[in-house]
């Protein structure tokens, strides 16, 4: 089977003034179907840069991308979005939901891009707020939400359009601990339930949730490994490591 | 198709969300768009009003006549020049009744101002008309009580009256005028007839403040012999004015014996001369009321413009969410056109709002409507300015890079 992303010698250079600045030097990486993958990295690493480009927010200097056998490495803006429509789920550190909209148009919005009609879409919306426990929060604007139900809006809306990949940059970032750990333990479901899950993050707590743990230092993969000790959230089972 | 429906309906509910969001900015923002609006409506409802006003009093003039006069209506020549023409007299319209085959009706008329009494009541100022019995086919005017004067009448200079219904009204508030004596200046006369209302020419003279009497009687008690006067012919059919107007030309020269070189020295005028110097006027009206309203909207447009930018910078985060989750390039350009021609068309409702009251204003004093083209032109014209000036900062919010736009604090 090939493999869902397949990184080869992935560059992206930035032109700083007169410095070329390179954020990722020579990546390859091979992540499976229903892998769980956190990707780590101290700050200046390349590791957001790598998240971009997993995320067809950017795309690389040089190298090959290929997401589902598709090459996306070389592809213009309007197929890239298109790309993160159907096959990309992003939750944001900080949420990102459109403060004026209220949930369920907030995880109707990729629908409405991706041209599904409106019956539909309320339908698959509806499923993905009740899927992260927010069947009663439908018709609530974020600002009256806590910050762990607002990440859960974020993984509804990265839900909805049934994409390849969740992307998760920091999700407990803005979160106290404890709900930390209630959204990790969602993802853990999700991932249980089929999903690829790669997970941007700085703490080894959080990493820990993850099968599988991709050290980036200086634009290059430092190491890349099982997790031996898994660490699962309490929200799951009893069980920690 | 359906997805660009789906992305229109998306940035209408957007822009309303953030006109709703920023109320005071959007209405101050839609200050020049409203102004523009108002004045293309009022302009449009105004030159309806002269439009409709002028239809109705030039109908009084009779497009199917002919004004045989010294002074041609419309200018163009030396004033000077025309001043020593002869004038045209009661000789020339005989010619012209007994020559004119084309014409269904000849009249000679001319006027002057005289006091006009009935027992104790007076009417000063009004005009006193010297004409024939041809008048009520010449002038298309409609008796309301009693008859006009015959030809014996006319031609025997009996002192008979037919007076219009204004000079009826004062006189007469609440007796039937006919058969009734009045003095015309110091002149004793008998009404025979009172006709229908006509209103004025362009709203100047009144054409119900006059009284008609013969001609031949005119130039007996009101006026020297030498007093100018003007012949109206009648054309057989509307086709046949260009006919009878060469035919009128030709009879008047012979009869003013005028050689084969010399230049007419008469006017021969009609309804269309009046038309054209009105159109020509409308043309000039509508011109200045354009270049106002294109200012106005072209002032408003860049205040939209200015507003749209600022818009798209505070909201680039907000962009970016949408780039991340999969707008493309052509949504985003979309669905800030979308919130500007919304802007643009909120200021034409409230522009036509203002307008529409304002319009009923003018209509005390000028009786219009504002068309209902006007209307539709002025929410079509607020659409293309919002489209227009929303270009600039709506194709720049597209091309934002979705990382810098994500990063944007």
């Amino acid at each position: 089977m090939s493999p869902m992303i397949r990184l080869s010698n992935i560059k992206k250079m930035y032109q700083m003034g007169d410095e070329e600045v390179h954020a990722l030097s020579g990546v390859d990486i091979e992540i499976q179907k229903n892998e769980y993958v956190a990707i780590m990295g101290p700050s200046g690493s390349g590791k957001s840069t790598l998240m971009n480009v997993i995320g067809c927010l950017d795309t690389p200097t040089s190298g090959l991308y290929e997401l589902n056998g598709t090459n996306v490495s070389e592809m213009n803006d309007n197929q890239l979005a298109k790309i993160r429509n159907k096959e990309i789920g992003f939750v944001f550190q900080t949420f990102n939901l459109l403060a004026r909209s209220n949930v369920l148009h907030n995880v109707e919005l990729p629908l409405i891009y991706g041209g599904v009609g409106s019956a539909d879409r309320k339908r698959q919306a509806n499923g993905a707020i009740e899927r992260v426990g927010l069947g009663d929060r439908a018709h609530h604007k974020p600002n009256e939400l806590s910050g762990g139900q607002r990440q859960r809006v974020a993984i509804a809306r990265a839900l909805v359009t049934n994409p390849s990949i969740l992307l998760a940059d920091e999700p407990t970032g803005n979160l106290d601990s404890k709900t930390g750990e209630e959204i990790m333990g969602l993802f853990d479901i999700l991932h249980s339930e089929g999903n690829t899950i790669i997970l941007v993050t700085h703490e080894e707590d959080i990493a820990a949730h993850a099968h599988r743990i991709v050290r980036i230092r200086d634009g290059k993969v430092e190491h890349d490994e099982k997790v031996k000790n898994r660490k699962i959230a309490r929200a799951h089972t009893t069980t920690t490591a | 198709m359906r997805s660009f429906f789906n992305e229109v309906k998306e940035g209408l509910l957007i822009s309303f969300q953030a006109i709703r969001a920023n109320k005071m900015r959007s209405a101050l923002t839609t200050l020049g768009i409203v102004i523009g609006i108002v004045s293309v409506t009022l302009m449009g409802t105004a030159i309806e009003g002269l439009d409709r006003a002028f239809t109705k009093s030039i109908a009084a003039i009779g497009a199917d006549v002919l004004y045989v006069q010294k002074w041609p209506w419309g200018g163009g020549q030396e004033w000077w020049l025309i001043r020593n023409r002869k004038d045209i007299r009661i000789k020339h319209a005989k010619d012209l009744e007994k020559q004119a085959t084309l014409a269904k009706a000849v009249a000679p008329a001319t006027g002057t101002r005289r006091k006009v009494k009935y027992e104790r009541k007076v009417v000063e100022d009004v005009v006193v008309v010297g004409t024939t019995e041809g008048f009520t086919e010449t002038s298309g005017a409609n008796i309301a009580f009693g008859r006009f004067f015959t030809s014996m009448e006319s031609d025997g200079g009996r002192p008979v009256t037919v007076i219009g219904s204004e000079v009826a009204t004062n006189l007469f508030p609440n007796e039937n005028p006919i058969g009734k004596s009045i003095k015309v200046g110091n002149y004793g006369y008998r009404v025979v007839g009172v006709f229908d209302r006509q209103g004025s020419i362009l709203g100047m003279e009144s054409l119900d403040n006059r009284v008609y009497v013969p001609i031949s009687r005119f130039f007996k008690e009101f006026a020297h012999a030498r007093q100018g006067i003007q012949v109206m012919v009648k054309a057989a059919s509307l086709e046949d004015v260009e006919n009878a107007k060469e035919e009128v030309r030709g009879i008047m020269r012979k009869s003013r014996g005028l050689k084969p070189k010399e230049a007419d020295d008469f006017a021969i005028n009609q309804q269309e001369i009046l038309v054209q110097t009105f159109n020509s006027i409308g043309v000039v009206i509508a011109g200045v009321g354009l270049f106002i309203t294109g200012l106005a909207l072209f002032v408003g447009g860049i205040g939209i413009m200015n507003i749209m930018f600022v818009s798209v910078t505070e909201r680039t985060r907000e962009i970016g969410i949408r780039k991340a989750i999969g707008a493309p390039r052509r949504t985003i350009l979309l669905q800030f056109l979308v919130e500007s021609a919304a802007l643009c068309l909120l200021g034409g409702v409230i522009g036509l709002a203002i307008a529409f009251p304002l319009s009923l204003i003018i209509d005390q004093v000028l009786p219009t409507a504002m068309p209902l083209s006007v209307v539709g032109i002025a929410l079509l014209v607020s659409v293309f300015v919002g489209v227009v000036s929303g270009f600039l900062p709506a194709f720049r919010a597209s091309r934002l890079d979705p990382v810098d736009a994500l990063r944007y604090e």
